[in-house]
């Protein structure tokens, strides 16, 4: 398998709660092609991971600080964001 | 055509940051601006504070493209967004929005336009104090409906 690069993400709100991190680099495996394989992936690397993606559905993320939906590929992207839906405003 | 975006601590100062956004303008004809402020109580039980959590980066470029897209789409003179993060207690500012144009139409709309898209698409999450205790505030399904209208493609056509 190739190497693959590694990506930052962050995290914001329960998420991070439930992770207990803000944020920290990853080298997913090279056939995590988009964000929707990326939760699955994150979510098999621990109890806190699988608690805070145990409900993909409701996580949003963003690529370079655009949101993006699951099926957007990451290849390329420098920095992806998990977080909860809005609420600010 | 000016312009203010800007996240802080610190509580809005209004009147300031609108007469900045006129300025010495005289083609301006109307100025819309819209206050969000920190209600005692969320869902019927009182509060102590919110604490705002956000992206920073994101934040600034997500509200800078709905700017954007507020001027694509009326007559607008100005805009302003303030934004604030961090610890608010309850008769405190949240957010400012503020829209200036000719006329009061476009103001008026944009400044909805503005709120409407803050609310569900600005990365920013609002924590609950409440009895000691601190809870997230769930993301509520009327927001994403006063957004989703205007993606909609007539967009002076005000029939409901």
């Amino acid at each position: 398998m190739a190497q693959s690069k590694t990506i930052k993400l962050r995290y914001f709100a329960w998420v991070r709660e439930r992770i207990g991190k803000a944020e920290e680099e990853i080298a997913p495996p090279a056939d995590i092609a988009t964000v929707a394989e990326l939760m699955a992936w994150l979510a098999g690397q621990g109890e806190q991971y699988a608690y805070a993606f145990e409900n993909p559905k409701v996580i949003r993320a963003a690529i370079d600080r655009n949101h993006v939906r699951g099926e957007a590929r990451i290849e390329g992207a420098g920095e992806i964001a998990f977080f909860p839906p809005m609420t600010g405003g | 055509m000016s312009t203010i975006i800007r996240l802080q601590r610190e509580p809005i100062a209004i009147a300031a940051e609108v007469e900045k956004l006129v300025g010495a303008r005289q083609d301006i004809g109307a100025v819309v601006t819209f206050t969000g402020i920190c209600r005692a109580d969320e869902g019927g039980a009182p509060i102590a504070a919110l604490t705002l959590e956000h992206y920073p980066d994101m934040a600034e470029a997500e509200i800078a493209r709905h700017v954007e897209e507020a001027y694509a789409r009326w007559p607008l003179l100005g805009a302003l967004v303030i934004h604030r993060y961090g610890r608010i207690v309850p008769g405190e500012d949240i957010v400012l929005v503020a829209t200036a144009s000719s006329h009061r139409q476009a103001a008026f709309a944009a400044a909805e336009f503005l709120m409407d898209y803050l609310k569900t698409r600005a990365p920013f999450w609002k924590q609950v104090e409440a009895a000691g205790r601190s809870a997230w505030v769930e993301a509520k399904s009327a927001d994403d409906a006063a957004a989703e209208r205007w993606s909609a493609p007539p967009r002076r056509d005000a029939a409901k």
